[in-house]
């Protein structure tokens, strides 16, 4: 996220170790950290690997699927964001058949929700958006399921939209691992499943909620959003979330804001609720 | 001879209709109809949506004009709001609206329009068109082209894109407006002026040599609706509603849009996706029909006593001087689709030339204040209200849509039935009749998309029906 020039580059893994595990990433050998997930490696060297349920700063979930990566002598698609590296490990990172399962993979998000990007508050600045654009997805080859999810506006600052959600899971382990308020969570199984809020309660009844807003900042899509945003206006700020859990660990850099911020102007009437 | 005819689909208008013919025993047009054969359904899938994505969501109404949409929709969640909105972001509203009247005008005269009034009725259907007019008189389509292009720049200055731009929103506008923006408008101003006077002598040139048309084209009394200046100036989104009869005399003035209600009433068809808005006071005994009363360009210059720009004024005085105070044919819509070309263009440059403009301050924040509010401005096409009910969170619980082309349609029917009359003879029609029918409906430039909120090819059927409801002839453009 951040564009400042900081010398030397800290390595994202394990930050004692140095890189001396030898590993073949798409045909070519790079030396990884011990215990490095194979996309920290692949980001350190600037090698694309499409995610989105991946959010730095929190627990891997593994829930999208979309950085499934081929390596040799494994009969199943490993994820990169938790397979560890291992020596002599020949890691693809791209090919005929791992594109056409992300595109799959988008799609289906697609079909299994509403995802009106003309009207959204999030277009523009949508990662499923951007997904779609990078995966190819100019059409849904899979009937629509249009599920009809109520929107839930009853908090005072901000507004959740199931109809957008893609079960990314973000909110729940920002809102449980840094805020430490636990308010989400995912409840029942399969195209049941959905985001609740608290004992499933309109979100506004949730005492446990603090309004911080980190769930807001987290959101991939339009799912969660400020109060009286309007279509394309809002503006999630993911990179918050990695340096709150910097700023935890002690590890303080003053945050550069190459990060986008919510404008004020597009926060709603309450954006002084959001206190990070 | 018992005759429907058909003219189905509708061609050179936006969406898709039909139009039947019913004659009597005797063989002669008792009843013309006019059917919009496409749905939409925006006032159904609206509910549940949050207040605020209203604006950017109903500006998908239409591709022609969804700063309309986008305006009438922010003024009615301002209602909601109980927000006044800032000076500035009024400007750029109004500047937004401006700009959207001129490039739909342009859009419906050059593009729709011209090649039946420059390459006549009677030319061949294959090249009475834009590429045919463009073929026989290239300079004017270039000079219409470019004139709408700056429409769509001026739209693009406040809402972010010439189509589909979301710059407007409850509350205001969403940026504010830049000195970078202002001096490439600025720039094209004297030739936009230029082009929009040129072709108001050429309309003039043209009115002359379709005498027998502009008699024919809907020349009929009917009660006008629009906005207007308290003062009586020609007002386009801001103010209060006017309504004046068939000879000038005013019905009812600065009546607030939100009391539409009271005033107007709102009648279902049966052959049409078409809501048929009427004047309630005039209906007594259930017929819509006698509660006709047309909105648009027309409307606003029979409203209005003058447009307060020079240039456009000295037009509209000329118009006045030739058919008197009121214009009453339809045919005149195109008249006054350029006179508002030009007063949109004067008023523009004013607009540009306010320092009030580029006050950074251009949103009022609020939460909901009010559970329903009423947004109403001048679409290209005529009045366009958006009238909106939330529950305490600002969900939306009820949504109603009254559209400029609606309204009109009562007055389309008669236009079609007069048209007829003059030019149907014997159960056949011919191709004088087929072209003079869609160019009279031509004339309300309707935009069926918008209005029927409601499935569309545009293209048109006419029908010969005959009273026992059998249709006996059809014509059909392929």
């Amino acid at each position: 996220m951040s564009a400042s020039p900081v010398p030397p580059t800290p390595p994202p893994g394990p930050r004692s170790a140095r890189p001396n595990v030898a590993v073949t990433l798409d045909g070519e050998e790079v030396l990884a950290f011990p215990g490095e997930t194979v996309l920290a490696l692949a980001r350190r060297l600037g090698v694309p690997i499409p995610t989105l349920c991946q959010l730095d700063g929190v627990s891997v979930y593994g829930g999208c699927r979309l950085c499934v990566v081929e390596v040799e002598g494994e009969h199943r698609l490993p994820l990169a964001c938790a397979t560890e590296v291992s020596a002599d490990m020949e890691v693809r990172s791209t090919s005929a058949e791992l594109r056409d399962h992300r595109r799959r993979i988008v799609a289906l998000l697609f079909a299994e929700g509403s995802h009106v990007c003309a009207a959204c508050v999030a277009s523009g600045a949508c990662e499923l958006q951007d997904l779609a654009t990078e995966t190819g997805v100019d059409h849904v080859p899979y009937e629509l399921t249009f599920p009809s999810h109520e929107v839930d506006a009853s908090h005072p600052f901000f507004v959740l939209d199931r109809d957008r959600c893609v079960l990314c899971t973000r909110c729940v382990r920002v809102c449980d691992e840094i805020e430490g308020a636990h308010v989400w969570d995912i409840a029942q199984r399969g195209s049941d499943a959905r985001l609740i809020a608290g004992m499933d309660q309109p979100w506004g009844e949730v005492a446990s909620c603090t309004s911080c807003g980190k769930c807001v900042a987290a959101c991939p899509t339009g799912a969660l959003y400020h109060q009286g945003t309007a279509s394309g206006e809002r503006r999630p700020d993911p990179g918050l979330i990695a340096f709150l859990a910097d700023a935890r660990a002690g590890v303080w850099e003053p945050r550069d804001n190459g990060a986008v911020s919510q404008p004020r102007d597009a926060a709603g009437p309450h954006e002084q609720g959001t206190t990070p | 001879m018992h005759d429907i005819h058909t003219i189905d689909p509708v061609s050179r208008i936006e969406g898709h209709a039909k139009i039947t013919l019913h004659l009597d025993d005797d063989g002669a047009v008792a009843d013309a109809r006019f059917h919009v054969t496409e749905f939409r359904g925006f006032e159904e899938f609206c509910r549940g949506r949050p207040l605020a994505e209203m604006p950017g969501l109903t500006a998908r109404t239409c591709g022609i004009c969804p700063v309309s949409h986008l305006l009438a929709s922010a003024k009615a969640t301002d209602a909601i709001l109980a927000v006044s909105i800032p000076p500035a972001a009024r400007l750029q509203r109004q500047l937004a609206n401006l700009g959207q009247i001129v490039q739909s005008h342009v859009l419906s005269f050059f593009h729709l329009s011209a090649p039946d009034l420059l390459l006549g009725m009677d030319a061949e259907p294959a090249t009475r068109n834009v590429f045919g007019l463009m073929a026989a008189e290239p300079e004017l389509v270039r000079s219409g082209i470019r004139l709408r292009q700056f429409g769509q720049e001026v739209i693009a200055s406040v809402a972010g894109e010439k189509i589909h731009g979301k710059g407007i929103v409850p509350g205001g506008v969403a940026q504010p407006f830049t000195s970078e923006a202002r001096e490439p408008l600025r720039a094209k101003l004297d030739e936009s002026l230029g082009a929009a006077t040129e072709t108001l002598s050429l309309l003039q040139e043209i009115e002359e040599r379709l005498s027998r048309e502009v008699a024919t084209f809907g020349r009929f009394p009917s009660l006008y609706l629009a906005h207007s200046a308290p003062d009586g100036t020609w007002e386009h989104i801001d103010g209060h509603l006017k309504v004046i009869d068939s000879e000038g005399a005013t019905v009812v003035d600065q009546l607030d849009p939100a009391e539409y209600r009271t005033v107007l009433g709102e009648a279902a068809a049966k052959d049409s996706y078409l809501k048929v808005p009427y004047w309630k006071p005039l209906v007594t005994d259930g017929d819509p029909r006698t509660g006709m009363y047309r909105v648009g360009p027309l409307a606003r210059i029979n409203i209005a006593d003058r447009f307060g720009t020079p240039i456009a004024d000295a037009g509209l005085d000329a118009l006045r001087d030739r058919v008197g105070r009121i214009a009453s044919s339809s045919f005149h819509y195109h008249h006054a689709r350029v006179l508002e070309v030009i007063a949109g263009i004067e008023r523009i440059a004013a607009i540009l030339d306010d320092p009030v403009l580029l006050d950074p301050h251009v949103r009022a924040q609020a939460g909901i204040n009010r559970r329903r509010g009423v947004g109403a401005s001048e679409a290209p096409r005529g009045t366009l209200f958006h009238d909106y009910e939330v529950d305490e969170h600002g969900l939306i619980t009820a949504v109603n849509l009254i559209i400029a082309t609606g309204q009109n349609e009562l007055a389309m029917n008669r236009t079609i039935l007069e048209i007829a009359r003059e030019f149907v003879d014997g159960p056949t029609l011919t191709d004088g009749v087929l072209n003079r029918i869609e160019a009279g409906i031509r004339a309300y430039d309707p935009c069926l998309s918008c209005s029927t909120h409601a499935l569309g090819q545009m293209p048109m059927v006419l029908q010969l029906v005959a009273p026992d409801g059998e249709v006996v002839c059809e014509r059909q453009r392929s």
